[in-house]
Formats: structure tokens, C-alpha cells, sequence
């Protein structure tokens, strides 16, 4: 019974897929839109700023940055 | 203890983050609003089992999944950039951001995506009742996906329903249900949400237009026209109201964005609304702001100088109290880590003390110059203008359509469809207008009286976010290219099917 939803759902999927016609063009555009955002972008243009550190270092850092950057003259 | 941050950095990764949500921004109304269109075109289906309903359905489902398609994901962007160019600001707000947006992500965007695929790919295969549940689904799936991100920019503007842990560095979340339905939230979101509903019904009533101007699908365009301007009169009377009600929030919570959009130097009693320049009329900014005739509203001076009664019988603070209270709870910040350091209990317990008595002043110790408090007056002045202005418009066109359809003669008058096809743009324009008032009129604030944005920025190369700026700029000028020519094709394909229909 179980897999026999499940197969229902899975030729649900591919017999929509298979039937669609502009359909494909928006998923070509998704798909490179996807790559270009978390394989380019995300790869060499959003380093993660405070990867690497624990979580009190993460704390140190922001706390010094807060409190650095404040004008207390 | 001044640590200078380049402005140009700042300016650069404002414009970035303001291009990423201005285009982002592009796709979403259309989708909030298309999506109730197409379910009341499918209920009058289901209601009447007409196969041209059917087909006027499937059309605006086209047009639906393109607009889906190319705008989905954009908002992905704006979650990268806030851990990398707005790091501070993304660990001094803890879960209080992280929450809704994952909510969001969860909840919402499984919703949407889950009955969208059933909506395209189940026609003819699930029942017309589960079909016309999976359509309404969609719809509410985006609208409780907006819902979400609605109520973290809300805590950007009226920050609420937390606690501020020097131990963490966080905002910690002691009140999910003041966060989650913030007065400012509630507003803001049907106020939103009512704008996307009525990009939607112009961007249907315009496109309808246009096949009556070419004389093509004409009953096609008739019944599309019907549902749009009818939907449409309700949405945009309902986004005036919310406009109203958001008025008078942001006169008693945001102040200084209301002067801003009025340009309004110095306040007082019974003040008057400047329509432009000179134009002006009596008393009609205190009723906006306060609901009153003599109420009072504040002008940028006032704000700066203080000194005015508070609603709540409070004399106001200055700016420069202000600052020195940041500065206060800043240094209370700086000598409570010490204290911890140091173990030192009653020093920690001092500055505690001091900490939470001026915390709600924390990020005014970051303003250098009173005057920098102060957002730039005219663009969110004029914004406001083209916002509420053409809201009006979008509210006489529809009544006027909806009128002249009624009598059957609006497919007799070309002028009235040129109009309402030249009014897709300046749908687009308004709803960029109102977050040009939003986000500009808060400046400088990124978390409103608690952290300015030259705080909240990360410490980037200037150069690298120029960069990923025209990256950005091209990507997504290149999406939209591809969306409008891919649109218009469909267009001007039109619903060939519904002819031979009807």
C-alpha cells in the first residue's frame, strides 16, 4: 500500500515533468540560477565571517567589535 | 576607542543589499497577488464547471509559474549577505531573526512548493476539490512565507519581545507571540500582502486591456478584466486603510521617518500635509499622524532637540541625551566582559545594572553627529508621494473599470486599456516606493534605536562588495530579461484554447 503511494507520487512527478513544455525553460533558468548562487557566489564571494571560531570566540570577536566601534570620547 | 569604518563600504553594501531586495521585490508582489487571482478564477471553475473558466485558470497558472520560476530563490541573496556584510548585526540579533526566516523556509516554502507542483502537474489527476485546495494552498504557502520574513523586518523597525544577554553578545527571545504579532508586523504585513494583491489585479486587468486593444481572446479578456478590478477595488482599499493605520504607528514609533516623508523641519500642534511644495493642506498631517486635528507630530528639529511632551506625558529626550546614554551602555557592555574576565561579581552586577537602564539608547553610542540621525528627506519624501499618489490612481482606475465593464462599454474605450496597460509599471514603481520609504526613512538605523548600520557592518574590503554589487546587477538584470521575454511570449501566444472555447 505504502509503496504503492509512493510510486503514485513518483510517476505523479515524472509524468508532470515529462509533460511539460515551457515548463522546461523555467527549470533550465532555476537550475543555472541555483548553480550560479551556491556554486560560484556562495563559493568565492560570501566567505563565512566568523567560520572556524567556537562560539565564545564568536562572542569575543563581536563583543570587541561592538564595543570598538563606539565613540565613548 | 573609535574604530573608522569606511562609508563607502557602507554605502556600497547598502546599495547592494537595497538592489538584491529591490529586485527580489520584483517577483514576490506578483506572485502574492496572481496566486488569489487564480484561485477565485478556479473557484468560479468549480462552482460552475466550465471548461472556459477552466482554461482563463491555466493561462494566469502560466503566467503564475513564470513569474515563480525566474524570482525564486532571489531572496536567498539577502540571507547570504546578512552573514557576510552585516556579520554584527546577524550575531547581535541572535535567534530573533533566525527564527521567523527559518519558520519561513520551513513551514511556508515546503507549503508552497509541495501544492505547486500538484497545481501544475495534477490537472486531470486529482480530484477538482484536492486541484482547487492545492491552488489556494499555493497562495497561502507565499502569504504565510511573507508573513514570516514581514515579522523579521518589523523587529528591524520596532524591536520587541527580547532581552539583550551581554554573556552571548545576542538578543535573546523571551516573548515569540510579541515578536510573531508586533503591532508593527500585523500592519505591515496586510499592508504588504494587500499591495502584491494589487499588483496582481493591475498586471491582470492591464494585460486583458491589451488583448482588447488587439481585439484578440476578447472574452477571455472580459472575464480576466471582471475578476481583476473587482479584486482589485477590495485590495486597494484595503492597502489605504492599512496605510492609514501604519501612519499613525510609525508617527508614535518611528518618528523621525515620518518627518522625513514630510520634510517636515519643525513640528507642533494642528500641522499641515504638504502635497507638494507649497501646496499644502491645513491640518492634515496631525490627522494622519495622531487621528487628531491639534495633534501634535514632531518635526526633525523637535526630534533632535527634545524638549516636547511624549503621549505618554514624558518630556522628550535630545539627541545628544541620546548619545550620551549609548555611550553609557556601551562602556557598561565593555566593563561587563571585564568584569567576567576578571570574575569580579559586584562589578559585573554594576555594570548589569547600567546596561539594562540604557540599553534601549545602545545604538546611539555609535552616532558620531546628531545630524546623521536624520534619514535622507527627499527621497523618502518623494517616495512617500509616488507611493501614496499612485495608490490613489490604482484605486479610481479600478473603480472606473470595474464601472464601464459593468455597463459593457469598457471594451468600446481603447484610451481607458491603454491606461490600464501602461499602469503595470507604475505598480511595479509603487510597491518599490514603499520600501524605499521603509527602508530609507529608518536610517541610520539597521535595528531601530539599537544598532545604526556603520555597527552592524562587517569588516569587508570596499572593492570586493563593488564587485559582487555589478555581479549581482548584470545576474539579475539578466533574469529579468529572461522573465519579461518569456512572459510576453506567453503573452502574445495568449490562451489560444480559450477561443476555440468560447
Amino acid at each position: 500500500m505504502k509503496d504503492n503511494l509512493l510510486r503514485r507520487i513518483w510517476f505523479f512527478y515524472v509524468d508532470g515533468f515529462k509533460s511539460m513544455t515551457i515548463g522546461k525553460t523555467l527549470w533550465l533558468i532555476i537550475l543555472i540560477k541555483l548553480f550560479i548562487m551556491f556554486f560560484i557566489l556562495k563559493l568565492f564571494f560570501f566567505p563565512n565571517f566568523l567560520k572556524g571560531k567556537t562560539e565564545e570566540q564568536k562572542q569575543k570577536y563581536v563583543s570587541e567589535e561592538l564595543i570598538n566601534r563606539a565613540i565613548t570620547e | 576607542m573609535f574604530e573608522s569604518i569606511d562609508t563607502s563600504l557602507i554605502d556600497w553594501s547598502r546599495a547592494q543589499f537595497a538592489l538584491t531586495a529591490m529586485y527580489h521585490w520584483l517577483f514576490v508582489p506578483l506572485t502574492l497577488g496572481l496566486a488569489m487571482i487564480m484561485g477565485i478564477m478556479e473557484t468560479v471553475y468549480y462552482k460552475t464547471g466550465s471548461v472556459f473558466w477552466k482554461n482563463v485558470t491555466q493561462f494566469w497558472q502560466t503566467i503564475f509559474g513564470i513569474n515563480f520560476a525566474v524570482g525564486i530563490a532571489t531572496g536567498i541573496i539577502l540571507e547570504f549577505e546578512f552573514g557576510t556584510n552585516w556579520s554584527n548585526y546577524s550575531m547581535f540579533v541572535g535567534d530573533i531573526f533566525g527564527a521567523p526566516l527559518a519558520i519561513e523556509g520551513i513551514l511556508a516554502f515546503f507549503m508552497e512548493s509541495t501544492f505547486v507542483a500538484v497545481m501544475y502537474f495534477g490537472w486531470n489527476k486529482v480530484s477538482k476539490k484536492f486541484h482547487l485546495a492545492s491552488t489556494w494552498l499555493t497562495g497561502v504557502g507565499a502569504t504565510i512565507s511573507a508573513w514570516w520574513i514581514l515579522v523579521a523586518n518589523s523587529w528591524m523597525q520596532y524591536p520587541v519581545g527580547m532581552q539583550f544577554n551581554p554573556d552571548t553578545v545576542r538578543n535573546e527571545m523571551v516573548d515569540f507571540f510579541a515578536v510573531a504579532f508586533s503591532p508593527m508586523a500585523v500592519v505591515k504585513f496586510f499592508h504588504t500582502v494587500m499591495s502584491g494583491w494589487v499588483l496582481g489585479a493591475i498586471f491582470v486587468v492591464g494585460v486583458s486591456s491589451w488583448y482588447l486593444l488587439k481585439k484578440r481572446h476578447v472574452e477571455f479578456a472580459k472575464a480576466s478584466i471582471k475578476i481583476g478590478a473587482t479584486f482589485g477595488i477590495v485590495a486597494s482599499l484595503i492597502v489605504a486603510l492599512t496605510g492609514d493605520i501604519s501612519g499613525v504607528q510609525i508617527a508614535k514609533l518611528q518618528p523621525m521617518k515620518m518627518a522625513a516623508a514630510e520634510g517636515l523641519e519643525d513640528g507642533g500642534n494642528g500641522v499641515s500635509f504638504t502635497v507638494v511644495d507649497d501646496i499644502k493642506i491645513p491640518k492634515m498631517l496631525s490627522i494622519l499622524a495622531t487621528h487628531d486635528i491639534d495633534g501634535y507630530v514632531p518635526g526633525i528639529n523637535n526630534l533632535l532637540n527634545g524638549g516636547y511632551k511624549l503621549p505618554n506625558g514624558e518630556t522628550a529626550l535630545s539627541a545628544e541625551e541620546k548619545i550620551e546614554r549609548g555611550k553609557k551602555a556601551i562602556v557598561a557592555l565593555a566593563n561587563y566582559r571585564k568584569a567576567v574576565k576578571e570574575n569580579d561579581a559586584a562589578a559585573k552586577a554594576d555594570a548589569k545594572k547600567i546596561l539594562d537602564e540604557n540599553m534601549p539608547y545602545f545604538g546611539y553610542g555609535y552616532i558620531k553627529d546628531p545630524k546623521s540621525l536624520v534619514p535622507p528627506v527627499g527621497l523618502t519624501f518623494w517616495s512617500f508621494r509616488i507611493m501614496v499618489g499612485l495608490g490613489g490612481f490604482f484605486i479610481l482606475l479600478f473603480i472606473v473599470v470595474w464601472w464601464f465593464h459593468r455597463k459593457n462599454k469598457y471594451q468600446d474605450m481603447p484610451w481607458l486599456q491603454k491606461v490600464a496597460l501602461w499602469t503595470i509599471p507604475l505598480g511595479y514603481i509603487a510597491c518599490q516606493a514603499g520600501w524605499i520609504v521603509a527602508e530609507v526613512g529608518r536610517q541610520p538605523w539597521a535595528i531601530q534605536d539599537m544598532l545604526p548600520v556603520n555597527a552592524a557592518i562587517s569588516k569587508l574590503q570596499t572593492g570586493s562588495v563593488q564587485l559582487t554589487f555589478f555581479i549581482f546587477l548584470i545576474l539579475f538584470t539578466i533574469m529579468l530579461i529572461a522573465e519579461i521575454c518569456i512572459m510576453v511570449k506567453s503573452i502574445k501566444k495568449g490562451p489560444e484554447e480559450i477561443e476555440q472555447q468560447a
